[in-house]
């Protein structure tokens, strides 16, 4: 605004100076502060949005720095010779591990001696280099395998939580002051087998398509089996929130007359979608296993509980691409002799299809981020450490769920855990992300413009 | 026979009556598909109506109300001095995992079915009878309790059995009136379209069902509850200790305040940066920018609130302590662990940018484009044109934005969980840790607390309270937004 015709502030007025004249390509003091006023509301707005894309930078970072350290997994290469009397010794006794454990002390101490490294530690404190799995892959192995006993197998053994931490930087030699689990000798000789390749960092496939491990084993824990309890859930939602979403859609914008049940409906409908998710937990708890008694920790459950929550988001969707399909469709299907199902049935709803997919792919990822309600139907708490057998059991028995698996990694005590609960968010994402870019390109690609 | 064989059988009666119907209605008009009312389909799917229908709509009923009468029927049969004991519910568990152990070892074959009525206490161990086919009981079998699962036994069974016949006859009985109605100038498009439409309105009245399941599950816990703990109290009292042994003081006073607290400070953050992004990106920003920007900022919306409530305590918790943590960069103690109510609102506020943003971004670009020019062309600046006209043009929508926002904060759950704290306090420090309302829904349900037990039965309560709180707010917000918007359109 160079608008020079301006009287000066009225503060002048009782000084009756000689009007100075001014040039038009000089600004007046007010117009001056004007423009200042001008460019420091825009910057505040560019500050706001730059303030909002740095926490978003900010949050990914936090998960990607903390969390891609979980897809490595540090391993120990040991040559185990499997003899059948040791084996068959190792049956026998009631702790089996403990001597399986002994079969792997013997391997890794002539392993050492192989690279040349010496140690003055005891066969006790070498074992705290290993997982306290380690000597159950060798006994799951050796008994699923009969056929390879009496020879050498080289087996990758996971290493301990401290000694993956250490070579991923995670633990330092300070912090190993007050750890009773392993000091800075370890270090030493784990700096020592890295060097002579028997201490191995490597992708960890088992992180994606593992079980859940109890709070010892921070390092076997894996995010597969809530996967799979994420995925009967979803599948739980996806086939009652569909179809049920797009037939109340069509009540209500094709059928419904204006009369007090349907706006009883429709205000229903707008504030189930505003109400707190932790109150449809309540419900679930209430109805389905209080009232209904189906089974605690269920992925059917969840699943039921999200599905009522979805449904207000899937109505919401569905009816704006019901909306946008122009009448003239439906007139002129109505005009051929088509009834008024009929022209909702064979021509409105295809149309409006690739809107309601989307509409409920978007549903269904906001779906798969819940926690809140999982954590009242007792899916936290619950350690996934098996994968459902059948599908049947995919929906009734107990499992968890991912956000519920990050939460319950969230809360445990071993800061190894955090690593993993993060590791498990670079998943969830993952999912959320292919899910929404599918929803993008369906919209993109199929979504007519009248 | 069980409920998948009864489903299955509905299945096959669906489908042969499908083609009974079709192949009857196509004969009655002599083969000639112009002769009928309707496309030869609708014929089918009308005897598959009355098939299924009337038959699954008495499955169902039968599926609630058999247990009932099962409950009464076996229940009448325990003794008072048992029931006074222990409890009626109790018992009845106990009879119902027995029965179960039964049939799990019948069906195994390591009893016969006779031998399962016929088995007496006095003359088996059943405890261990059953523990031998993997039923374990937690104790030993009374002979009380063992008559009573045989009659459970025994009175299901029968149910099943009837259950079936009824459920298949019904099914029977409607595929014959369907295919006996069915004739050329019958209107079966319309008795079908009828049936469809029925459905849509059954589909439509989940979103009434799921209401009235909310409040019904709310009210009733929350009157029990009452019931154990004084209403006064529990609204007006200023100390939050539950203790699972009894005697605990539970005032909701310091988890409103706590959760207040937060939501302001989440709004605090969220407000002024949602509003000035919304501006910009509306009125200022270039096509080219915007397209960018606001599809950045709407990913904040995306992200499951789990990984701010991480974010919260493993990040910014920490971060924070850094600074006021005793031995911090500041060199102040104001905060003892990572836990804070500010890290929490902060958290949450980043949460709800993108909400506040996109909302009155909806809500200025609903501002008529003829209030601007004319305010341009009056010769204010585009900054005076968004603070003297947009803004006030806008304020009832973004009022009620703000209440939508503010609805969501006292909602949310996970950020609270994990950033916010457990110990409940009254205090006006910010940086010390308290609890809100909704994470202590979580604690007192995820315990292990009796059901029955006030300190479990209070998360109802609290449960009503939010849901009431936020009810209102969301109502009052839809409001102003709705008549707002009448306004312009």
């Amino acid at each position: 605004m160079t608008d020079t015709t301006l009287t000066p502030p009225s503060g002048n007025a009782n000084a009756p100076a000689p009007r100075r004249i001014q040039s038009i390509l000089e600004l007046d003091p007010l117009t001056k502060k004007r423009n200042a006023a001008e460019a420091r509301f825009k910057l505040y707005g560019i500050v706001a949005i730059a303030i909002g894309l740095f926490f978003l930078v900010a949050l990914l970072w936090a998960i990607l720095s903390n969390g891609l350290g979980a897809f490595s997994q540090t391993f120990i290469k040991v040559d185990v010779p499997l003899v059948q009397s040791q084996i068959d010794d190792a049956e026998k006794s009631v702790v089996k591990t403990s001597k399986y454990r002994a079969i792997i002390d013997e391997a890794f101490a002539k392993e050492l001696a192989g690279a040349n490294i010496t140690t003055d530690m005891s066969d006790k404190d070498l074992q705290k280099l290993f997982s306290s799995g380690a000597a159950a892959t060798v006994r799951d192995f050796a008994l699923a395998n009969p056929d390879k006993i009496g020879t050498t197998v080289t087996f990758d053994l996971i290493a301990s939580s401290r000694v993956d931490g250490y070579l991923k930087g995670r633990v330092e030699r300070e912090d190993l002051a007050e750890d009773k689990n392993l000091d800075a000798a370890h270090l030493d000789l784990a700096d020592q087998m890295a060097d002579a390749g028997i201490l191995e960092k490597r992708f960890n496939w088992s992180f994606i398509t593992g079980t859940d491990a109890s709070d010892s084993r921070p390092e076997q824990a894996g995010i597969g089996a809530s996967m799979i309890g994420s995925l009967f859930m979803m599948l739980v939602v996806l086939f009652l929130s569909l179809p049920i979403g797009v037939a109340a859609s069509i009540y209500l914008e094709e059928f419904a007359p204006q009369n007090k049940f349907t706006d009883l409906i429709e205000v229903n409908i707008s504030n189930l979608a505003a109400v707190p998710s932790i109150v449809f937990g309540i419900l679930g708890l209430a109805v389905f296993i209080q009232f209904m008694h189906l089974p605690q920790s269920a992925p059917l459950v969840g699943g039921l509980v999200l599905t009522l929550m979805t449904l207000p988001t899937i109505i919401i969707s569905t009816r704006a691409s019901l909306k946008a399909v122009p009448p003239s469709i439906r007139d002129a299907a109505l005009g051929v002799g088509a009834s008024k199902m009929q022209s909702i049935f064979h021509h409105v709803l295809p149309l409006a299809m690739p809107g309601i997919l989307t509409g409920t792919i978007i549903g269904l990822a906001q779906a798969l981020g819940e926690t809140a309600p999982l954590l009242l139907i007792g899916m936290v708490g619950f350690i996934a450490s098996n994968f459902p057998d059948g599908v049947a059991a995919g929906f009734f028995a107990p499992n968890s769920a991912m956000p519920a698996q990050i939460y319950e990694w969230a809360k445990r005590a071993d800061p190894a855990f955090y690593e993993r609960a993060w590791g498990g968010i670079i998943v969830l994402l993952v999912f959320l992300m292919t899910m929404n870019i599918i929803a993008i390109i369906l919209r993109r690609r199929f979504e007519r413009r009248w | 026979m069980s409920l998948t064989f009864i489903l299955l059988a509905l299945l096959v009666l669906a489908v042969v009556g499908y083609m009974v119907g079709r192949g009857k209605a196509l004969s009655s008009a002599g083969g000639d598909a112009r002769e009928l009312h309707s496309l030869p389909g609708y014929y089918g799917w009308n005897v598959v109506v009355s098939t299924l229908v009337p038959s699954l709509l008495l499955l169902v009923a039968w599926l609630f109300v058999q247990p009932i009468i099962l409950n009464s029927q076996v229940s009448s049969r325990i003794s008072e001095e048992t029931i006074a004991a222990s409890s009626l519910d109790l018992v009845m568990s106990d009879v119902v995992r027995v029965a179960e152990g039964l049939d799990v070892a019948v069906s195994q074959g390591g009893m016969s079915s006779d031998e399962a009525s016929s088995l007496r206490t006095e003359l088996t161990d059943v405890r261990s009878r059953l523990g031998q086919v993997g039923v374990a009981l937690g104790s030993d079998v009374t002979s009380e309790t063992l008559r009573a699962a045989q009659t459970y036994r025994s009175i299901s069974s029968t149910g099943y059995l009837l259950r079936s016949i009824a459920v298949l006859a019904v099914a029977i009985a409607g595929l014959a009136f369907g295919v006996m109605r069915t004739n050329k100038d019958f209107r079966a498009r319309n008795v079908v379209e009828a049936a469809v439409r029925y459905l849509l309105i059954a589909a439509a009245s989940i979103a009434i069902l799921t209401t009235v399941g909310i409040v019904l599950s709310l009210i009733f816990n929350t009157v029990e509850f009452f019931r154990l703990y004084p209403a006064s109290e529990f609204f007006f009292g200023l100390v939050w200790s539950p203790s699972f042994g009894g005697g605990s003081e539970l005032g909701i006073v310091p988890l409103i305040w706590a959760t207040l607290y937060i939501s302001l400070i989440a709004l605090a953050v969220a407000v002024p940066i949602g509003l000035f992004a919304a501006i910009y990106l509306s009125e200022y920003a270039t096509p080219h920018v915007r397209a960018i920007a606001k599809p950045l900022l709407e990913i904040l919306a995306g992200i499951p609130t789990i990984v701010y409530g991480l974010f919260a305590l493993l990040t910014v918790g920490p971060l924070l302590a850094s600074f006021f943590g005793s031995g911090g960069a500041l060199g102040v103690n104001w905060m003892s662990g990572a836990s804070s109510v500010f890290t929490a609102g902060v958290v949450m506020g980043i949460m709800l940018i993108p909400f506040v943003s996109s909302l009155s971004d909806d809500i200025i670009n609903a501002v008529p484009q003829a209030m601007r020019d004319g305010s341009l062309g009056l010769g204010a600046t585009h900054s005076e044109t968004v603070k003297q006209v947009i803004l006030p043009a806008a304020l009832p929508g973004i009022v009620g934005a703000i209440l939508l926002a503010a609805s969501r904060a006292i909602g949310e759950t996970m950020i609270v969980v994990l950033g916010a704290g457990a110990a409940a306090r009254l205090s006006l420090n910010p940086l010390e840790a308290m609890t809100t309302v909704t994470a202590k829904i979580v604690s007192q349900l995820t315990g292990d607390a009796d059901f029955a037990s006030p300190e479990a039965l209070v998360a109802f309560a609290l449960g009503m309270t939010l849901f009431v709180i936020t009810l209102g707010l969301n109502i009052v917000a839809l409001y102003i937004v709705r008549k707002y918007r009448e306004q312009y359109d």
